[in-house]
């Protein structure tokens, strides 16, 4: 009521006179905020590119494509990490997705009130826990026990098939691309549990108890309601947390065994680009090295746009 | 008004150059971050002259010297007498350091095992491919070698360790020399990497079979079952500090160019054979006498007083002979205007 007698006293072309500055003036600090954001991007990208060109020029194509990586005859080729970090980043997606999917789905339909609250502040936790720390654990507690446990039954069984044994071939140590997946994966669980709970949290109460009303188990109202519902914003959590595994360097560095050639098998030690980078960039002396390892930087951005921008598809394609 | 403001800009830049004459900068490697900032803090509690050093690694150290950002760069990797002549830089060791092989096999215990050069390129070229290979049991009469296959572990970031390990195996081995060769990183044809000299020990640690390299240091204070290395002399001496120390007194540091020397396969029967010193850069001609001159005296410094808290981190100092060498070398090459930043004590 105070709202209207007020509007009544001011002079209406003053107020709009005021909105209309206010308007602009907020409209060219969001066109700021956008175009410095742009330009950040850009000029990272582009340093990148320059700073990366002594080896693109060097090595052509052949930079993506080669596993040779030798500092000492100054040949790099980046083909092992490449393929380290999609692998990695894929396979600790695959174990992340149904775990977050599991958690977010518990909390929000079946887990008493009291109890999920510290549950989905335990969950967020886990993200704040520093990169370096994952590793340590990984490197000291998780790799010793795969090791014994997981490894050695596999490597020595004698009644498992050919293929089996050969995927599963390596030093029995575990520092391997499995391991590094598996860090990886609970470094992004949090990330996409807590985005997800979000998501599950947006479906309107009486989406639900009409399914319910219709007679469907959980399951079925889950399965065929809630799932379906935040089918977009999903795509939206498996972009987050791929982007993440895509970059993540210190934890990775500490358990992948950081061996630059082709990794032959899921056990094998292998390396990922941004572990690659943190590894060597405070030793290299030469000019090339360096602007290999710049060249895998700005591969990394590449690839990283590249996921992002399948996943915009991937949303455009759902509208239909 | 005015007045009083010119009278606080003049307090203010006095207060930074004074700031700027007692503060030294240095950037490099990280193998003796940990003595240099042990020197800084007496250093600083006895002249009041603070040491603001970056381990950001050799290569870093290195750059950071050439933008002159620095007063000097430090590397483990000594740089070849005519890189250091295209950039005007001068290079001087401070301490000394040793790299130790160090292996995880069952029943074996610390010292028990003796390889040669050649042996050990054999092994992390992955040729020799178990421990009970003939040619180990040969040399290790007595020793009962398990048939268990060898894991190599090495460092999976650039350093200096890598670099003097091997430096070594190139030495000792033509083939490692020309398929490998050696550099702070290398293309290692087989085995893992692991980060840092923890990551090396927790990995040989972890795995049954497998044979690593690191610092002196690591394999004392992990208790580590090293392995003995025949010397020049065909040797066996333990990887102590005393042995480190004898390559170093045994190396010809008066007729090294640059003073461009490995500390690798050095003569004499105590040597270790894989010792490696670690070195200070600087600018032969300096652009602010004052700031050589503070570098310098730091070092001597530390050269007279540093031992003891070298020692008690494991590295072991440079030999009388040598720093006395070292510190006529300041005279006579680090100048700024023609005159030497450095005039002895």
């Amino acid at each position: 009521m105070t709202a209207t007698t007020m509007d009544i006293d001011t002079d209406p072309r003053d107020a709009r006179g005021q909105g209309a500055l206010g308007e602009t003036i907020f409209r060219w600090l969001c066109l700021g905020a956008a175009t410095l954001l742009l330009a950040a991007l850009a000029g990272v990208v582009i340093s990148l590119a320059i700073g990366g060109w002594p080896a693109f020029r060097q090595f052509g194509l052949g930079f993506l494509t080669s596993t040779d990586w030798n500092p000492v005859t100054e040949v790099y080729g980046a083909a092992g990490p490449i393929v380290g970090t999609i692998v990695t980043s894929i396979l600790s997606l695959v174990i992340a997705l149904p775990l977050a999917l599991g958690v977010s789905v518990f909390l929000v339909e079946f887990c008493p009130r009291n109890i999920a609250k510290p549950i989905a502040v335990a969950v967020e936790l886990l993200a704040g826990i520093p990169s370096i720390v994952y590793g340590m654990w990984g490197l000291f507690v998780l790799a010793p026990w795969f090791a014994l446990h997981v490894q050695l039954p596999i490597m020595t069984s004698t009644s498992l098939p050919g293929w089996v044994q050969a995927v599963f071939a390596g030093i029995p140590n575990g520092a391997n691309i499995f391991t590094a997946s598996l860090i990886l994966a609970i470094m992004i669980l949090p990330y996409m549990a807590a985005v997800f709970r979000e998501l599950l949290l947006t479906i309107p109460s009486q989406v639900r108890e009409a399914a319910y009303g219709l007679g469907s188990t959980s399951f079925e109202v889950i399965r065929k309601v809630m799932l379906p519902y935040v089918k977009r914003g999903t795509v939206g959590v498996i972009m987050l947390g791929l982007g993440r595994a895509l970059g993540e360097t210190m934890a990775v560095t500490f358990i992948i065994g950081n061996s630059h050639g082709f990794p032959h098998s899921l056990f094998d030690s292998g390396s990922t680009i941004a572990s690659t980078i943190a590894n060597e960039f405070a030793e290299a002396t030469s000019d090339m090295h360096t602007s290999a390892l710049i060249a895998l930087g700005f591969v990394l951005f590449v690839l990283t746009f590249a996921v992002l921008a399948v996943a915009r598809l991937l949303l455009a394609s759902e509208k239909h | 008004m005015f007045k009083t403001f010119v009278v606080a800009a003049g307090i203010a830049g006095l207060l930074a150059s004074a700031a700027s004459a007692v503060d030294i900068s240095g950037a490099g490697a990280t193998f003796p971050a940990p003595v240099y900032s042990k020197w800084a803090e007496t250093y600083k509690a006895t002249t009041g002259t603070g040491l603001n050093y970056q381990a950001i690694g050799s290569g870093g150290g290195i750059k950071q010297i050439k933008a002159k950002t620095v007063d000097f760069g430090a590397s483990d990797k000594p740089l070849k007498p005519e890189d250091l002549a295209a950039a005007g830089l001068y290079q001087f060791p401070t301490v000394v350091g040793g790299i130790v092989p160090v292996v995880n096999i069952p029943g074996i215990t610390a010292g028990e095992i003796k390889l040669t050069g050649p042996m050990l390129a054999a092994i992390f070229y992955g040729q020799i491919t178990k421990w009970d290979d003939p040619v180990i049991v040969k040399n290790n009469p007595g020793v009962k070698l398990p048939s268990l296959p060898i894991t190599v572990v090495h460092r999976s970031d650039g350093s200096g360790t890598t670099f003097g390990f091997t430096s070594y195996l190139s030495m000792k081995s033509a083939g490692w020399a020309s398929k490998v060769g050696a550099s702070d990183s290398v293309n290692w044809p087989t085995g893992l990497g692991g980060k840092g000299n923890d990551g090396v020990a927790a990995f040989v640690k972890q795995t049954p079979g497998s044979i690593g390299y690191v610092e002196y240091a690591y394999a004392k204070q992990n208790h580590a079952a090293y392995v003995l290395v025949q010397n020049k002399n065909n040797k066996y001496p333990q990887p102590v500090a005393a042995s480190f120390g004898a390559a170093a007194a045994g190396a010809k540091w008066a007729q090294a160019p640059g003073n461009y020397l490995l500390l690798l396969d050095q003569p004499g029967a105590n040597s270790w054979p894989i010792t490696s010193a670690t070195f200070i850069l600087v600018y032969k001609n300096q652009d602010n006498a004052a700031a050589g001159n503070q570098v310098l005296k730091f070092f001597d410094w530390a050269y007279k007083n540093g031992d003891p808290a070298a020692a008690s981190l494991d590295y072991v100092p440079l030999p009388l002979s040598v720093k006395n060498l070292i510190r006529k070398q300041w005279i006579a090459n680090v100048t700024s205007g023609g005159k030497p930043v450095y005039t002895g004590q």
